[in-house]
């Protein structure tokens, strides 16, 4: 049985996170785990998720939006009231997932209001109006005593563990990649690629930008509730600007569009800076320079140029066939 | 304080603040015209051209109006390199490349001032003093007349400059229509160096006023300015000089009217408020021109 290209892809993903959460969480159990590495599981299964979210509308879309962090704190307070109200009257095990419901939504919700007016606009004007979405958000979170202010939300209980974090990022991978490979997203994507020739062949661009931006906000919601609940307080400036350019970074890192890279690469840039202790002041400074040297490796015309020779040079070692040059233009996504 | 006397001196102090955004948003729209882009980065050369002021007259021990006129020489100097190093190998990709290279120019900008002046804020040495002229029942800062004074000023030469030098010319036609001008004969890519160059200097000029204004100078002073000053040209109209002006000023004045009578904590959300506003309402700014766009 021969398979599809994509399918293969999708399923070496799959194997790859499946066989990773299956092995730490059976190192977990049987202790073998440091207190350190224990701790950071579940921060790591949130930027999975934020990661891969955030990549629906940038890498997808490829509109840029920076109020990311602001749809996680929505949900992260939405989900953590829902906690705290229902502490008392429902279980753990069917109050967490109905937090997680509530604060998904509610950030759709948020993301619907943000996103009608907005997304009337592109590229430049999007990416600031979002981003002063999220510092709307944030100054009102931080000014209304009920969301407790600068000091922030407290007594949540602490019900995020690795196990749900990985099933949760099992879903949003599910989500994102049968996104990917469905009608919806070649919409989306086509709409990436050039958006007045998909207008022309009758692609509803509000509809399909909305969904992108939805699901988007979704994730990030359930992603803020993990986070709520994993911290048992949540202030405002956690969910500030700097916060959606390290997600972005990471979706970046990864490669714009692609799944399994933001997966690689929330990982990375999540343990790295804990173990290299010495490069905590250098943190920001080396994501910038990451940013920007990722964009000149991939984007400039010189770069790409230079790239595919050397590409059409290996290839040209390896098979010897003439079919190269043909096939040696540009790369296809993952 | 009488009722008249406190709106009076909003709207002055309004003005002054808004003098500053018309000089940060000048630099934006000029650069958004000519080059298309979006310089995120921008912001952040506010803040290299208060502290580089800072280092010349406190660290070199030069006098104020030598270490101004070197501060905005390095700014121009720090825009074309940025512009050179970072953008110009993206000019023919996509606007997204750009963008988020621009938000890491910014970033990278931000934490090299905090490795080299550490996370505390730095005084700022240049002052005029807190002297004030009385206009009856209101008084107005010498910083605030010199703030308005020096943008009106720039902004009519700026206006001047652009209509009517050669260099002024070939902006104009660089905006209208980056390849035509090229066969016309204009260097395209020096051109958006001058630009470059001009906005980073109006920059380093907003840099001192924001420093004699606010006394201190942090490593993110310039993010929040930056932001708000690209709304006001957003809101005057991208690309347009006497938009960004305009923009500027009713900004500054929207911003301290909304801290006296509506609330200092959530002035910032109705700055950004205004923004989504206009771009609903009127996404081509109070001057802006509506641009077809072709297939």
């Amino acid at each position: 049985m021969k398979l599809k290209k994509a399918t293969v892809n999708k399923l070496i993903t799959y194997l790859m996170v499946i066989g990773m959460f299956t092995a730490i969480y059976i190192l977990n159990e049987g202790g073998y785990l440091s207190r350190q590495l224990q701790k950071m599981l579940v921060p790591i299964c949130i930027n999975i998720i934020l990661a891969i979210s955030l990549n629906i509308t940038v890498g997808f879309l490829g509109e840029l939006t920076l109020g990311h962090a602001a749809f996680m704190s929505v949900g992260a307070y939405s989900g953590c009231l829902f906690s705290i109200a229902m502490k008392e009257t429902l279980p753990m095990a069917a109050r967490f997932p109905l937090a997680m419901l509530v604060g998904g939504l509610v950030a759709a919700v948020f993301g619907i209001l943000v996103g009608i007016p907005v997304l009337r606009l592109r590229g430049d004007y999007l990416a600031i109006v979002t981003l002063a979405f999220g510092e709307i958000i944030r100054n009102v979170i931080l000014n209304i005593d009920f969301f407790g202010g600068a000091s922030g939300l407290k007594g949540t209980p602490r019900d995020s563990t690795f196990l749900i974090a990985a099933i949760v990022v099992l879903i949003t991978m599910f989500v994102a990649m049968n996104l990917q490979s469905s009608r919806h997203g070649r919409a989306i994507m086509a709409i990436r690629d050039n958006r007045i020739a998909a207008e022309s062949a009758g692609i509803n661009l509000t509809y399909y930008k909305l969904l992108a931006f939805v699901l988007a906000a979704f994730f990030a919601g359930v992603a803020g509730v993990l986070y709520g609940h994993n911290l048992a307080s949540i202030t405002p400036d956690k969910f500030d600007y700097n916060r959606s350019i390290e997600i972005l970074v990471v979706v970046v890192l990864g490669g714009l569009g692609s799944v399994r890279g933001a997966i690689i690469a929330a990982i990375i840039m999540y343990i790295l800076p804990e173990y290299l202790r010495f490069m905590k002041d250098y943190r920001m400074l080396i994501y910038s320079i990451v940013l920007i040297l990722m964009m000149l490796l991939n984007s400039s015309p010189a770069a790409i140029a230079i790239k595919t020779r050397i590409r059409e040079a290996l290839s040209g070692v390896f098979k010897k066939s003439k079919k190269t040059a043909i096939n040696g233009k540009g790369g296809s996504e993952a | 304080m009488g009722t008249i006397t406190k709106l009076l001196e909003s709207l002055l102090s309004g003005l002054s603040l808004g003098s500053i955004y018309a000089l940060i948003a000048l630099g934006y729209t000029m650069v958004y015209g000519i080059a298309k882009m979006l310089n995120f980065a921008h912001g952040d050369i506010i803040m290299a051209g208060a502290f580089s002021i800072i280092v010349f007259t406190a660290t070199c021990g030069l006098p104020p109006i030598v270490a101004i006129l070197l501060g905005i020489v390095f700014c121009m100097l720090l825009g074309v390199t940025v512009e050179f190093l970072a953008y110009r190998p993206l000019r023919k990709a996509s606007p997204l490349a750009v963008l988020i290279t621009a938000i890491g120019v910014s970033y990278l900008l931000q934490n090299v001032a905090q490795l080299l002046f550490g996370t505390s804020d730095t005084e700022f040495p240049i002052s005029v003093g807190n002297s004030a002229l009385a206009l009856g029942s209101v008084s107005v800062k010498y910083s605030v007349l010199l703030t308005v004074a020096v943008t009106g000023a720039i902004m009519i030469i700026l206006t001047l400059f652009i209509s009517k030098s050669r260099t002024g010319k070939a902006m104009r036609a660089v905006s209208e229509d980056k390849d035509a001008a090229e066969l016309m004969g204009i260097n395209v890519n020096r051109t958006i160096s001058v630009t470059f160059a001009i906005g980073s200097a109006l920059a380093a000029v907003a840099g001192l006023f924001y420093g004699m204004a606010y006394h201190y100078v942090g490593a993110t002073t310039g993010a929040m300015p930056g932001i708000k000053a690209f709304v006001a040209a957003v809101f005057g109209g991208i690309g347009s000089i006497p938009g960004a002006m305009l923009g500027g000023i009713l900004l500054g004045i929207i911003e301290k009217l909304a801290q006296t009578y509506i609330s200092t904590e959530l002035s910032d959300a109705i700055v950004f408020g205004v923004l989504i506003l206009v771009l609903i309402v009127k996404p081509t700014g109070l001057l802006g021109k509506k641009i077809s766009e072709k297939v």
